[in-house]
């Protein structure tokens, strides 16, 4: 039987589901529902009084071996920033939901927009990539959190985990029989018997994971440049190499997610992400029932930038970018400023969403 | 060398910050507590270099954000681990929310204030809490500003122990009392930076400029109460609270058709929307949903936008409504523009509003229907009516759809009996 719900029902379900066990947040709009519905779902909730408070309680949680989630909107997620910096540093595993509105500032909380892809492309402080994923449809409100908490267990990072306020505060027919039993996560902790280095990765990238209060194991952690051990070291050789070994763990492990939906002859690839994927996909089906050859790519794995991006967009003479800001910003996270002769963009929309038929007279006016 | 350190403490000759920790390692041992069972969370300053001389946990962390991270841990960790958070008085500026928000709920852990009266790492500053008169790089006669009362704050908060104290005296006590203590202690140390300060304030006293400013020393102690520690519930699947809806009627609809309820806040057109849409549902189509009001929610517009479609719905903007019932003069005053740049379309609206409004609509194919919506209904009512009149008019959906969905609804009980008898 068909019922009728919204994303931030089945987000909230989706991470406890797949073993989250607290939720911190502060309530902005549009990321309220997700933080009501968690409230009423996750097996423990803290409402913080602001949202470096939010962070930084997370943080002190994931230290103590806790899974915790939060959900914000920019003007939060702002105010966020340095503590994910700090978490990032440290190497401790959490999911931060993004639900973009309306900016700059606290432009209109109630609208929706795709606005936050150009900052969170640079995040980090050094330019270190820091993984977000990006929600297309209903279904992945339910297939993506799960996905992004492993993530941040495997890489031992904060992830992120980018939507839009008409993703998950529409209310959607929905057959409930699409949604696929969720795995609990995966975890492991350090239980070697030699001494724990926190951020000694052996033959990997990624350390082992032990949580402060260990009986048995020091463990120390810190958002300064530092060796393996987590001793602050400044410029050696120890504590730059372990700011390198970052970069590279995210650049080799962050998983690559996209749906590719090709059609045979097809000259345009229509490249997407988020709450255009819904516009790209009645565009795409509209103009093959009109008999135009086209492709779609919506991509969920927005950042650390997938070479597989490029070798998929190699095979189209021509590439249509669509996206809801003014700038083209998944464009410009592709191509940068100056776009490729064979790049075009549909990015007039701020304030509503894009529509199909933007996207079928860009294809037709090629 | 002590089993809580592994290294020689790092600071200057002289430094108060070396008392503090080598009292806080003393009292630790006389408590006979094991270095694994103590988290050091530390904040930026010179206090915040201890951490590769000691063997306990440790964490550093962020400026000023030290008390929120070690509550983060405090909350979750068992009552044998012992969470202490070294910060200073620069810190405790910065944080002063996480000071009183962990006191607030009794989170159990100690915050050690290195208060050295100023910014020891970037040139001797002065901080939230320098006391007045004391000297410092930028004001070299003396703070003139009030400092924060760090201890009578907190303790108002809710800390359970809190304690000002100078490096010698009571100091070794004030650190027992607080690792002893279940819930949230702060200690409040006053020292005077040995290289920043000491020179400059020669002929001062810290404990007498605290008097002249009655910042006492000494002990607050709080109601007992029980520390704030993360609770673990099992609740319910937010999909049990999904209500399934069975399919037993049919839609005389081709296509896609989007819907818009233009009325005000208060009086029920988001849970009418709610109810079109589960009728809509009931008739085997798709369906969206999204409402729009201002952020005050209790006042002024409300909008809700419903599309129905036979085929699954991608794209749920409303390019253009092929529908617009109009049940209030807020509703028509903000979606008046959208209105008039309708090509095709009907209009429903209440006849008053709408003939009081004088609109003229000069698009061909956009067609008026006004009705008593208000004046039949009532205010909270109007909605829902205007939903019910519009679809038995047009048939586009079974009147009984819609009423079996109020039916079900908590929504019936206000509706009066005399209404639903215009829709048998």
């Amino acid at each position: 039987m068909p019922s009728i719900l919204d994303g931030s029902r089945l987000i909230a379900e989706a991470c406890v589901q797949a073993g989250a066990d607290v939720y911190v947040g502060y309530p902005i709009t549009p990321s309220n529902g997700i933080y009501l519905y968690s409230s009423h779902r996750f097996p423990a909730m803290l409402t913080a009084p602001d949202e470096i408070t939010t962070l930084q309680w997370m943080a002190g949680l994931s230290a103590a071996g806790r899974l915790p989630v939060t959900a914000t909107s920019f003007p939060g997620f702002a105010l966020m920033i340095e503590s994910i910096n700090m978490a990032y540093m440290m190497e401790l595993p959490m999911l931060i939901i993004l639900v973009q509105r309306l900016g700059p500032s606290t432009g209109s909380a109630t609208v929706g927009a795709q606005g936050d892809l150009s900052f969170l492309s640079g995040l980090i402080s050094g330019g270190h990539p820091l993984p977000v994923f990006c929600i297309a449809d209903l279904l992945d409100c339910w297939r993506l959190p799960p996905i992004a908490l492993q993530t941040a267990i495997n890489l031992r990072s904060p992830v992120v985990l980018l939507t839009s306020k008409e993703m998950v505060m529409t209310e959607r027919s929905f057959d409930m029989r699409q949604l696929d039993v969720v795995e609990p996560v995966a975890r492991h902790f350090y239980n070697d018997l030699l001494p724990y280095r926190s951020y000694d990765p052996g033959d990997g990238l990624v350390p082992p994971f032990l949580p402060v209060g260990d009986d048995i194991h020091q463990v120390r952690l810190t958002a300064s440049t530092h060796d393996t051990q987590g001793i602050l070291v400044s410029v050696a050789d120890a504590g730059l190499e372990n700011t390198r070994r970052l970069e590279k763990k995210i650049e080799a492990h962050t998983p690559l997610l996209y749906d590719l939906d090709e059609q045979e002859g097809a000259e345009t690839l229509i490249v997407t992400y988020g709450i255009t994927t819904g516009a790209a996909r009645d565009a795409v089906r509209a103009m093959r029932k009109r008999g135009r050859l086209v492709s779609l790519l919506v991509v969920q794995t927005l950042l650390p930038v997938p070479d597989a991006y490029y070798e998929i967009m190699d095979r189209y003479p021509r590439i249509l970018l669509a996206e809801e800001n003014l700038q083209g910003q998944m464009a410009r996270l592709l191509f940068g400023h100056r776009l490729p002769e064979k790049v075009c963009v549909v990015n007039k929309n701020i304030g509503k969403m894009v529509e199909p038929d933007q996207i079928i007279q860009e294809v037709q006016n090629r | 060398m002590s089993e809580f350190l592994v290294r020689p403490l790092p600071y200057c000759d002289g430094c108060g910050h070396r008392l503090v920790a080598n009292k806080t390692v003393q009292v630790l041992e006389e408590l006979q507590i094991n270095p694994h069972d103590v988290v050091m969370v530390s904040d930026i300053g010179c206090h915040g270099i201890i951490d590769k001389s000691l063997a306990t946990h440790t964490v550093h962390g962020l400026h000023g954000r030290s008390v929120a991270l070690g509550a983060g841990m405090a909350m979750s960790l068992p009552p044998n681990k012992n969470v202490i958070v070294f910060i200073g008085d620069g810190g405790a500026t910065i944080g002063l929310q996480h000071l009183l928000e962990a006191a607030r709920r009794n989170v159990d852990l100690t915050v050690v204030v290195h208060n050295n009266m100023l910014y020891g790492m970037t040139g001797g500053q002065p901080s939230g809490l320098t006391l007045p008169g004391y000297c410092t790089a930028i004001a070299p006669q003396g703070n003139t500003l009030l400092p924060y009362d760090l201890c009578q704050l907190v303790h108002q908060a809710g800390a359970s122990y809190v304690h000002r104290a100078l490096t010698g005296g009571d100091l070794l006590k004030a650190l027992r009392k607080a690792f002893e203590t279940d819930g949230f202690s702060l200690i409040e140390v006053l020292e005077s930076c040995s290289e920043r300060g000491k020179k400059l304030n020669e002929h001062l006293k810290l404990k007498d400029l605290a008097k002249q400013v009655e910042l006492t020393l000494g002990e607050w102690r709080g109601e007992t109460r029980p520390s704030f520690r993360l609770s673990k519930e099992n609740k319910s699947s937010l999909i049990n609270g999904v209500k399934d809806v069975e399919v037993e009627f049919s839609s005389s609809l081709e296509g896609r058709l989007a819907v818009m309820i233009c009325g005000s806040a208060g009086e029920g057109v988001q849970k009418a929307a709610e109810l079109f849409a589960q009728a809509a549902l009931a008739c085997g189509l798709h369906v969206t949903k999204k409402g729009s009001y201002p952020v005050t929610v209790g006042v002024g517009f409300s909008t809700a936008e419903v599309i129905l479609s036979q085929d699954p719905i991608d794209y749920h903007g409303i390019s253009e409504p092929g529908v617009v019932i109009v049940t209030s003069q807020a509703g028509l005053d903000h979606n008046l523009g959208r209105i008039r740049a309708m090509e095709e379309g009907t209009v429903w609206s209440d006849e008053k509003i709408w003939l009081d409004a004088n609109i003229k609509i000069d698009a061909p194919d956009v067609a008026v229907a006004v009705r008593d919506f208000r004046g039949r209904a009532g205010l909270k009512n109007a909605a829902i009516y205007a939903l019910l009149t519009w679809i038995k008019e047009t048939g586009i959906l079974p009147v009984d759809s819609l009423l079996k969905m109020i039916m079900q609804d908590s929504i019936q009980k206000y509706i009066p009996p005399e209404l639903f008898r215009e829709f048998p």
